[in-house]
């Protein structure tokens, strides 16, 4: 056997998660870029329900779980808290899709209109994974889900993805991003900003869920990296509302992204579903043209 | 120092005294009188805490939670339909054992809607895990206050507390009120100090996930704490005495007991109405009492076989319907407290949704029960049924 490994993650070993769940990657990614002094605020699911199985907790930070819907409301007493008591610790809250773009939207939309000093990283593996992959807004267009399955009058998830950045750009959030456990380096730079700016910071993670994706554990990274390829997940940084910076990409076609995952098998088999597929791609195409993506190789 | 306030003001003025450094509040009437106070005052640098001014009940009682996980004294004041929405956190912070103090300016819930005086909102969350208080009159929802923090914050308690008074009744009511001076009140109420909280030099995880194996004795510990309550209250309610000369130190308040053979049982404002018609009754020779409910968690249910053991029969009035059970909560839980004695407990379920309860109601009420009559609704407008 191997010799069991020193760590010094701020998020450690012993959590309970999915071998290559992308959410418990977030965590440590974030947790390396956080550092000592700082306070977790989690809102309930998968991330939470694996990181704290009483008596034990994966967190060697000050943590703190309320609710489903209630992190930043959480994490708004707590930053005024440590105002009174000339505290510095900074506040990061670890959200789930459906806690941020769903059941947590009143509470979201009062901290960024208050101000509130946090940072709030969403880790989107969208859909609800802890209570058994239902759709949520972050769940992308044509997706099987427990409560949108793909059937002989569906082709899935029938809406596309809720727009969380611009939202919260709207509340004149002063950075936003969003980011990729595919580039952990990006990553970790983004939560450090989002730490460092004052207000209320947001960023946006792509947490490939290999149990609610349906693909091997092992297949996390290339699957998150492939999301970014085909322009289907956008890696980009917005300062005062204006995008600043994009992560370009030479585009690959969409379907070798949704071919990798059980949640998009409808769209191939038993019969290939070309319509769908160039809806899709039509999803990424806007998404080419909004943010810049594409790399014009013929120029370079 | 006596001063003639609007009970509002009065608790609001107690509150800034216990120097709470997050406040988080949400308006709704009759508690807003409460909330502008105090945010007045934090505008005036009378008091030195961060309002926040959150967007809804759910989000008031979250942040407190989380600033006073964080270590600080939180207050928050609600009522009615906001107590409703911000349900989910009620018993989320009891269960973290957070001592977050909140004011009830109690009134009905809908539908219909209704802004009037009843019990149904903080009645209804009696399984919440945090201690209820209620208050006869303004004096009394001041004071009370002082001793919730003492309470809550107590290192064998560690659960949150209501303090109920009576929306309009007395919220909106102006009394003079003998409040306390700031030196006074820090001798009482000691800096919060808590035992745990987030911090990054000593790092814990609050709010976990507890498997079969350990949610059982979650729920008994916060069973414990609530019993121990009992003489903590009688403790600090004591000193209060001894300090300012109002003694809180019991769960319950008789009123001419001794010798009563029928006893009326009720909580809040109320209580001020049945003790004029009680000594009206006694003037006519019939020998009544009251026995007031001031703690209603923990449920002070020895007390109440004590003090009841002698009477001839018991006349509970309710403010709230436990609907489709026999009749309001606190009869039920009276008769439960005098389980085993012959003594016949009635119950009376009147005055929901602010219809007013005068003297010759609470006459009414005795002469039913003297007759064996009760476990009903009273003063139904029965053209309207
Ligand atoms: C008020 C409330 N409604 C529903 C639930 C059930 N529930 C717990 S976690 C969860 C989904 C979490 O989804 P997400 O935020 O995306 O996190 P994930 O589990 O995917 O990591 C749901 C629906 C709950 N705990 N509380
Ligand atoms: S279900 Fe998905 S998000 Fe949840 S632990 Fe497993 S891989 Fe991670
Ligand atoms: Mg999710």
């Amino acid at each position: 056997m191997a010799e069991k490994k020193k760590t010094c993650e701020l998020f450690d070993c012993g959590h309970r998660a999915c071998g290559g769940c992308g959410a418990a990657l977030t965590a440590r990614l974030v947790m390396q870029a956080a550092g000592t002094e700082t306070i977790v605020v989690n809102s309930t699911g998968c991330m939470e329900v694996f990181s704290t199985p009483y008596p034990e907790t994966a967190w060697k930070v000050p943590w703190i779980h309320s609710l489903f819907e209630n992190a930043s409301a959480v994490a708004s007493g707590i930053e005024a808290s440590l105002k009174k008591q000339g505290r510095k610790e900074k506040i990061v809250i670890m959200a789930g899709d459906g806690a941020t773009f769903d059941i947590g939207m009143i509470c979201i939309s009062g901290a960024f209109e208050r101000g509130h000093d946090f940072a709030y990283i969403c880790y989107d593996n969208e859909a609800y994974m802890n209570t058994g992959i239902q759709r949520s807004g972050a769940t992308p267009y044509d997706a099987s889900t427990t409560t949108s399955p793909a059937g002989t009058c569906s082709f899935g998830n029938r809406r596309p993805k809720k727009d969380m950045p611009a939202i919260l750009a709207a509340h004149g959030a002063p950075y936003i991003a969003t980011a990729s456990i595919a580039y952990p380096a990006d990553l970790k730079q983004k939560v450090e900003k989002a730490i460092n700016t004052p207000g209320p910071c947001y960023v946006q993670v792509h947490a490939p869920c290999c149990t609610g994706w349906g693909f091997e554990g092992d297949q996390t990274i290339a699957i998150a990296k492939l999301a970014i390829e085909t322009g289907l997940w956008v890696n980009f940084e917005m300062v005062d509302g204006k995008v600043t910076k994009v992560k370009k990409v030479v585009r690959k076609p969409v379907e070798e992204y949704l071919k990798t995952q059980k949640r998009f098998r409808h769209l191939f088999k038993p019969k290939r579903q070309d319509a769908e597929i160039a809806l899709i791609q039509a999803i990424a195409d806007r998404n080419a043209g909004k943010y810049g993506l594409d790399i014009n190789l013929r120029k370079e | 120092m006596m001063e003639i306030t609007e009970g509002s003001h009065a608790v609001a003025e107690a509150v800034r005294l216990c120097r709470p450094q997050v406040v988080s509040a949400y308006p709704i009437t009759p508690q807003t009188h409460i909330v502008e106070a105090l945010a007045d005052f934090v505008a005036n640098g009378k008091l030195d805490a961060e309002y926040i001014t959150v967007e809804n009940e759910l989000s008031a009682l979250s942040a407190c939670v989380g600033a006073s996980a964080a270590g600080s004294r939180t207050y928050s004041a609600t009522t009615s339909q906001g107590l409703l929405l911000m349900t989910e956190v009620v018993f989320n912070a009891a269960g973290m054992r957070l001592p977050i103090v909140m004011s009830i300016a109690n009134r009905a819930v809908g539908a219909p809607l209704s802004i009037w005086n009843d019990m149904q909102d903080s009645i209804s969350l009696r399984d919440a895990g945090w201690l209820q208080f209620y208050a006869e009159d303004n004096q009394e929802a001041t004071d009370l206050h002082f001793l919730a923090y003492k309470v809550a914050e107590s290192k064998e308690i560690q659960l949150p507390v209501f303090v109920c008074f009576d929306g309009f009744i007395l919220s909106h009511t102006y009394e003079p009120i003998d409040m306390l001076l700031q030196e006074q009140v820090d001798q009482y109420l000691p800096k919060f100090d808590p035992a745990e909280k987030l911090d990054a030099k000593d790092p814990i995880s609050f709010g976990m996930y507890a498997t079969p194996e350990y949610y059982l004795e979650f729920r008994y510990e916060m069973d414990q704490a609530q019993k121990r309550a009992k003489d903590v209250i009688a403790k600090a309610g004591k000193e209060f005495g001894t300090m300012f000369g109002r003694d809180y130190s019991a769960l319950t308040v008789g009123y001419l007991l001794d010798d009563a053979e029928t006893v009326i049982v009720a909580m809040g404002s109320v209580c001020g109405t049945v003790k004029d018609a009680i000594d009206e009754m006694r003037a006519a020779g019939k020998k009544v009492g009251l026995l007031k409910i001031r703690v209603f968690r923990p449920f002070p249910s020895e007390e109440i076989a004590k003090a009841l053991s002698k009477v001839k029969r018991v006349a509970v009035l309710d403010k709230n319907i436990s609907l489709g059970a026999k009749g309001g909560a606190t009869a039920i839980e009276v008769r439960d407290a005098m389980y085993g004695s012959m003594i016949p407990v009635k119950g009376y379920v009147l005055g929901l949704g602010g219809r007013d309860i005068r003297k010759k109601d609470i006459k009414e009420i005795v002469s039913l029960c003297e007759n064996g009559i009760g476990d009903q609704f009273y003063g139904l407008r029965k053209e309207l049924i």
